[in-house]
């Protein structure tokens, strides 16, 4: 036992800290959820079973992994380079008003080859191009990003209240929605379930981003950033640039939530399709301890308990919504704030048993 | 739902309920507001707990928590056999389009909206005229000539409500100023009581001596600074006027509660009609409130004036323009 700070070996520390970190949640919640009179273990075994337990719910399960991939790979590519994405919910949601502009003004022209990537483009490009301006605010002007980016989710939220309530409503609606989209720009789905192609793209996303970060001459210089700003600069990045290409890479990665929400399942522009995902990323990544496949099995956890969660308030009426959102919470707790806390002990017990 | 069950069973078996009864399983899903907001969704729950205490069939319900959750949670029920199904809320109707066609044989009701489905009952207001009316009071209470509007989210349905308001103020006192203000742009302005204070002191601050509100719980918070303030103040969709008795001026009240218990009680005696109900002053869908809370603030001769006003609305001698009809309030 001469060093027990030397760091855990690499699975120790991607799969079971965070396996350690849910079942300190879960014994957590389960004090919470006896004391509202529900036996833990029914709760437990009803949320993993309507979440996992027929095709339907597993369908439901994974079209939220899908949004949680998105948003927690964009805070990751932002956060390797030091930047704090806090505006993945605007990104998400001008992503959206992309791909769907592209759609309502192509689609009863091409067909559904030439029109699907040219929305999913639209909604990278739109979501990208949000992220730039607090990007730009940042490397330019020395605004701080988290503050630019919270705030343009404000602006984002607005600027798509008025477009929808005073431009795109549909002639007659009652409610603000743009007219239904074309068949040509639905992407393939589960049969009555939100389930869509959106998922193989989120995993393909998953793939680029580890190709992007850990083999490519860029994704060297943005961890080089993050890491050291200084370094970064004395090797000749240009702080400025990379700034831009993180968040811009950041920006369009969350965009794609447009894509799942609106190509896969609306077929129409809505309103508050995000639904704080974007925010929800920020737990992912955090989980997911920014590598993408840390991020898509975080991901499955967090649409597990989305799914679930709805499954519990469902079959226990005394298990309210804010309780579903109260036991989120706790596993975001300790997941994400608390990730650190069962370290030590973990590396105590790894060098118990390797004295060397 | 084990515990539904066993309570139907029994009640069969006790033989207080005809047979067409048994298969009754009614349920709700919530808008976005949820259950208890103390305006629009807890009047529908009132109706439905008036059903429950008097016909003895639970209602099971869920509050969706985004807007995927509103078509899954309707077709869960569906699928569950729970029959009717009540929508609230016009976010709904895009599910219930999708979901009505796949269970043909389920009868579905929204309120706030309409979807064209044979199965489909949709109950819509006319807030227009219930807002009018509140308008008119407001203008004849005012004594600085500027009337305060206070709004939720910024959508075409607030907007109804507030067009419905000014010109009912026009039209009992033609030089007053309407102030309005939408407390955002985001679902959280119908859950901002703090916000709805300070826009509410805002106009009280610019001459407003009476405000209308008609931003859900945030509205309780408009209701608080009138109070704080001694001004006068305007509740919406369920009876407001005991909250803050001597600064509630009354309230526009929506049937919601009214609308949940039809359906259910239509269902039950075999009259459900899929169709499309509007409610107005005519139908007693909306109208303004008088009771003993607010009778000292409203004298006789105002009282007298806007129930003319009601009268004539009804009679068709004065039409209310509808912001929805045209999406403009001209």
């Amino acid at each position: 036992m001469r060093n027990p700070r030397r760091p855990l070996p690499a699975w120790a520390d991607i799969v079971l800290l965070p396996l350690i970190n849910i079942a300190l949640a879960f014994v957590t919640v389960s004090i919470i959820v006896r004391i509202n009179g529900v036996d833990p273990f029914h709760a437990l075994r009803l949320l993993v079973v309507g979440a996992l337990g027929s095709p339907e719910s597993i369908g439901y399960t994974l079209y939220y992994a899908t949004n949680f991939i998105f948003t927690g790979l964009a805070v990751a590519v932002a956060f390797h380079g030091g930047l704090f994405n806090i505006g993945g919910e605007g990104q998400a949601y001008i992503g959206g008003l992309g791909c769907g502009l592209a759609i309502l003004a192509l689609d009863r022209y091409l067909p559904a080859w030439a029109m699907i990537p040219i929305a999913i483009l639209a909604a990278a490009l739109f979501g990208a191009a949000w992220a730039a301006v607090p990007a730009w605010l940042q490397a330019w002007r020395g605004s701080h990003i988290v503050i630019t980016t919270i705030m343009f989710n404000f602006v984002a939220a607005a600027l798509m209240v008025y477009l929808m309530v005073n431009v795109l409503i549909a002639p007659g609606s009652m409610t603000p929605q743009s007219r239904n989209f074309e068949p040509s720009s639905f992407l393939p789905a589960m049969q009555g379930n939100a389930l869509n192609l959106s998922l193989g793209l989120a995993l393909v996303c998953c793939l680029a981003v580890w190709i992007f970060l850990w083999r490519t001459p860029w994704g060297y210089a943005l961890r080089t950033m993050g890491h050291n700003p200084e370094a970064a600069v004395y090797a000749g990045t240009d702080l400025r640039r990379m700034t831009m290409v993180a968040m811009g890479i950041s920006g369009g990665l969350a965009g794609f939530v447009g894509v799942n929400e609106l190509m896969g399942v609306h077929h129409r522009i809505v309103l508050d399709f995000p639904a704080g995902y974007g925010f929800a990323g920020i737990a992912v990544a955090l989980m997911g301890r920014n590598h993408p496949l840390g991020i898509a099995l975080a991901a499955l956890l967090f649409g597990i308990l989305q799914q679930g969660g709805a499954e519990l308030a469902f079959e226990i009426p005394t298990i309210t919504r804010e309780m579903v959102v109260v036991i989120q919470g706790l596993v975001i707790l300790f997941s994400g704030a608390l990730v650190q806390l069962p370290r030590p002990w973990l590396q105590m017990l790894f060098a118990l048993r390797r004295p060397s | 739902m084990k515990g539904l069950l066993v309570s139907l069973i029994a009640l069969v078996a006790m033989g207080s309920i005809a047979q067409a009864q048994t298969t009754l399983k009614p349920a709700i899903v919530y808008a976005n507001g949820g259950k208890f907001d103390k305006s629009f969704n807890e009047g529908v729950s009132n109706g439905a707990k008036k059903f429950t205490d008097e016909i003895k069939i639970a209602v099971v319900d869920f509050e969706p928590s985004n807007e995927t959750q509103f078509e899954q949670a309707l077709r869960r029920f569906a699928q569950r056999g729970n029959d009717p199904i009540i929508a609230v809320g016009f976010s709904q109707a895009v599910a219930l389009e999708k979901v009505g066609k796949e269970f043909p044989n389920t009868h579905f009701t929204i309120i706030d909206s309409v979807v064209k489905l044979p199965n489909v009952q949709s109950v819509v207001f006319k807030e227009h005229e219930g807002s009018f009316l509140v308008g008119v009071l407001a203008a004849l209470a005012s004594k600085s000539g500027k009337i305060g509007f206070v709004g939720g989210m910024d959508i075409p349905l607030i907007r109804r409500f507030q067009c419905g308001y000014e010109q009912g103020v026009k039209y009992a006192n033609p030089s007053a100023e309407v102030i309005a203000n939408m407390t955002g742009t985001t679902p959280a302005a119908w859950n901002d009581p703090g916000r709805g204070a300070e826009l509410a002191k805002g106009q009280f601050d610019r001459g407003v001596d009476v405000v209308y509100a008609a931003a859900g719980n945030t509205g309780t918070g408009v209701l608080q600074a009138a109070k704080d303030r001694g001004k006068l103040a305007i509740g919406v969709d369920s009876n407001q006027n005991y909250l803050h008795p001597g600064t509630m001026l009354t309230s526009m009240i929506k049937r919601v509660d009214v609308a949940a218990y039809n359906s259910f009680k239509a269902m039950q005696g075999g009259s459900w009609r899929g169709d499309v109900s509007v409610l107005g002053l005519k139908e007693g869908g909306v109208d303004w409130a008088y009771d003993q809370y607010n009778e000292k603030l409203v004298p006789p001769e105002m009282k007298a004036k806007v129930e003319a006003a009601k009268a004539d609305i009804i009679a068709g001698k004065i039409t209310v323009h509808d912001y929805m009809s045209n999406n403009a309030c001209k």
